[in-house]
C-alpha cells in the first residue's frame, strides 16, 4: 500500500483545522462521538489526496464536506431513532445560525477549541483516556500515531478512544463551555492532561526518537494554543514556560546509550538557549501579572536552573524560597522531595535528611523509590557511604523505570 | 502502568479438568479477553505450549547445548501470559481476580519495566 506522505505544511494545516472542524460538526449535529469519527476519516482522506491534488482553495470547507458525507453514510446505517435526533438538531434555527459558511474566519473557533479541550478532558474519563482523546480530537493525531507513542496496539488505542467517547455521551455532556463555577477545576484537569502528555514524551529514553519528540512538541503546541486563547491565565503561561524550560535541557539529559545524566552533570552548552529565553520571558511576565500557582513556581525554579552557567553557580537559596511558596499553596510530597534537595544544597545534607523524615509517613510516598533515591543522594553528600549504597540499592529495587534503575545501580556501584 | 498477568500450572492440573470444567475455564478466559480488549487495556498475550515443547539453551565453551524442557525441577510452569496497560495496580488485581486460576493456584501480577525515567 502506498500512501503519499503529506508534506509538513499539509500536516500542520490539517492538525490546526482538526479541532475547528470537529467543533463545527459537533455543534451542527450534537453528537461528538460520531462527528469526531467522521472528521478523522476526512483528515485521512485529505492526507491521501492533498499531496497529489494540491491543497484545496478552501481546506476547511473541503474537510467539512467530506466529514458531512461520512456522517451521512454513518447515519444511513444507523437506526431511525438517531436520524430523528439529527433532524431536530439540523432544523434548530439557533444551531444552524451557529454554523456559518465553511471557510469563514470565525472568531468562535477560539471558544470552540477551548470547549473541545474541556470535553476531551472530561472528569468522567481516566487520565489515559483524556490523553488519548485530546491527542486525537484536538491534536489531530491518528489513532496509530497515539498507539505507537504509548507502546500499545492500535486496536487497543482505538478501543480506548471509542470507550471514552461513549462515556462522554453517557454523561450527557453537551458541546458547550462548562458553567463558570466549574471552569477553574476543569481547566486544572486540562492543564494536567497537557502536562502528562509532555512528561510521557520527555521522560521516554528509548524508542523512535522522533516519536517522543513528537509527543513533547505536541504538548507544547497545544499548550501554546491554550495560551493564545487565554493569554492572561497565569497557570497556563506557567505550564507553557515549564515545558519550554524543561525541554531546553533535553539534548543534554541522556547519554548516547540512553542513560540518564543528572542535572548537575549535564553539558550545559547543549541546552537550547532559544527555548530558555522564551520560557524565562513567559514566566517573568506571568509572575508579575497573574495569580500565583504551582506551575508558575515550578517554571520559576526551572528558569533558575537553566540560567545558572554551571551547576555550582545555581541560586539555591532562591530555589528554597520558591519551594517554600510551593509547599504553602500546593503541598505535594514530590515537590517536598525536591525542596529537601534544595535545602541540603543551602544548609547541608543533614538539614535535607531531617526534612525527609517529615514526609516518610505520607501514603503517596510509601515504598516510593524516589524518596529512597533522594535519601541516598543526601547520605552520599553527608559522606555516609555504606548507608548511601544500601539506600541506592533499595531505591533500585522499587523502581519500575529501567533507565532510573540503571542509574541507581550505577550510583550504588560507584560507592563500593 | 503495564503489568504481565501470568498463569502458572502443570500438566497434572491442566489435564485434571472435566469437559464441563474445561468449558467453563475457556468461557471465563474468553470473557476476560473480551473485557480487556473492549476497555482498551489489552497489550499482548499468548498461551504457552506444554513444557515438552520447550527447550533450554546454554552455551558452554562456545558450544550451544539444547536440552528438552524448561528450567530444571520446576513443579509449575508458565501456562499463559497477558500484558495489560491499566490505570493502577488495583485495576490489574481486579482483572486478575476474574480468571479461573485465581481460585486454583493463584495468578501472578508483575509490573513491566518502563523505558521512561527522570533525571535525579
Amino acid at each position: 500500500m502506498s500512501i503519499p506522505t503529506p508534506s509538513p505544511a499539509i500536516e500542520d494545516l490539517l492538525r490546526q483545522l482538526a479541532p475547528q472542524v470537529i467543533s463545527i460538526m459537533t455543534r451542527r449535529h450534537g453528537q461528538f462521538d460520531a462527528a469526531e469519527d467522521a472528521v478523522q476519516e476526512a483528515l485521512l482522506a485529505a492526507t491521501r489526496q492533498w499531496p497529489d491534488e494540491g491543497i484545496p482553495e478552501n481546506p476547511r470547507g473541503w474537510l467539512i464536506t467530506v466529514a458531512e458525507r461520512r456522517l451521512a453514510d454513518f447515519w444511513r446505517s444507523e437506526q431511525a431513532r438517531r436520524r430523528r435526533e439529527t433532524t431536530v438538531t439540523i432544523l434548530d434555527p439557533e444551531a444552524e445560525s451557529m454554523s456559518p459558511d465553511p471557510g469563514d474566519d470565525r472568531p468562535q473557533d477560539r471558544d470552540d477549541t477551548l470547549t473541545l479541550l474541556f470535553l476531551c478532558c472530561h472528569p468522567a474519563l481516566t487520565p489515559a483516556s483524556q490523553i488519548a482523546l485530546t491527542l486525537r480530537a484536538v491534536g489531530g493525531l491518528t489513532t496509530g500515531e497515539i498507539a505507537r507513542a504509548f507502546f500499545v496496539p492500535e486496536s487497543t488505542m482505538g478501543q480506548r478512544i471509542s470507550r471514552a467517547k461513549q462515556r462522554i455521551r453517557a454523561t450527557d455532556a453537551t458541546f458547550s463551555m462548562p458553567p463558570a463555577a466549574e471552569r477553574p477545576e476543569r481547566l486544572k484537569t486540562v492543564l494536567h492532561v497537557l502536562y502528562l502528555i509532555f512528561n510521557e514524551g520527555y521522560t521516554t529514553t528509548s524508542g523512535p526518537d522522533l516519536l517522543q519528540t513528537g509527543l513533547t512538541s505536541e504538548a507544547i503546541r497545544l499548550t501554546r494554543l491554550l495560551h493564545q486563547l487565554l493569554p492572561d491565565h497565569g497557570e497556563i503561561t506557567g505550564l507553557l514556560a515549564l515545558m519550554l524550560l524543561t525541554d531546553a535541557r533535553r539534548p543534554a539529559r541522556t547519554g548516547p546509550d540512553g542513560s540518564l545524566i543528572p542535572l548537575a552533570e549535564q553539558d550545559r552548552t547543549l541546552w537550547r538557549h532559544d527555548l530558555i529565553e522564551e520560557g524565562v520571558a513567559l514566566i517573568e511576565h506571568a509572575l508579575t501579572n497573574a495569580a500565583l500557582g504551582p506551575y508558575q513556581l515550578q517554571a520559576a525554579i526551572a528558569a533558575i536552573h537553566d540560567e545558572a552557567p554551571a551547576a555550582d553557580q545555581t541560586d539555591w537559596p532562591q530555589i528554597v524560597a520558591l519551594y517554600r511558596l510551593h509547599d504553602a499553596i500546593a503541598p505535594n510530597p514530590m515537590a517536598t522531595l525536591n525542596h529537601a534537595v534544595a535545602v541540603a544544597m543551602v544548609n547541608g545534607p543533614q538539614a535535607g535528611l531531617v526534612m525527609l523524615q517529615g514526609i516518610e509517613q505520607d501514603d503517596r510516598l510509601r515504598e516510593h523509590h524516589r524518596l529512597e533515591s533522594v535519601r541516598a543522594h543526601l547520605l552520599e553528600m553527608a559522606g555516609e557511604t555504606t548507608a548511601a549504597r544500601e539506600t541506592y540499592l533499595l531505591a533500585a529495587r522499587h523502581t519500575t523505570s529501567l533507565p532510573e534503575q540503571r542509574y541507581l545501580l550505577k550510583r550504588a556501584n560507584q560507592l563500593r | 502502568m503495564k503489568y504481565m498477568i501470568m498463569i502458572h500450572g502443570n500438566r497434572q492440573l491442566w489435564e485434571s479438568f472435566s469437559p464441563e470444567e474445561f468449558a467453563k475455564v475457556v468461557e471465563a478466559h474468553d470473557a476476560f479477553n473480551r473485557e480487556i480488549r473492549e476497555s482498551g487495556e489489552y497489550v499482548s498475550g499468548a498461551g504457552l505450549a506444554f513444557e515438552d515443547e520447550a527447550k533450554t539453551v546454554r552455551v558452554q565453551d562456545g558450544t550451544t547445548i539444547v536440552t528438552d524442557g524448561p528450567y530444571l525441577e520446576a513443579k509449575e510452569y508458565l501456562g499463559s501470559y497477558t500484558v495489560i496497560d491499566v490505570e493502577s495496580l488495583d485495576r490489574a488485581v481486579e482483572l486478575a481476580a476474574k480468571l479461573p486460576s485465581a481460585t486454583m493456584n493463584g495468578i501472578i501480577v508483575w509490573p513491566l519495566m518502563e523505558e521512561t525515567g527522570q533525571e535525579m
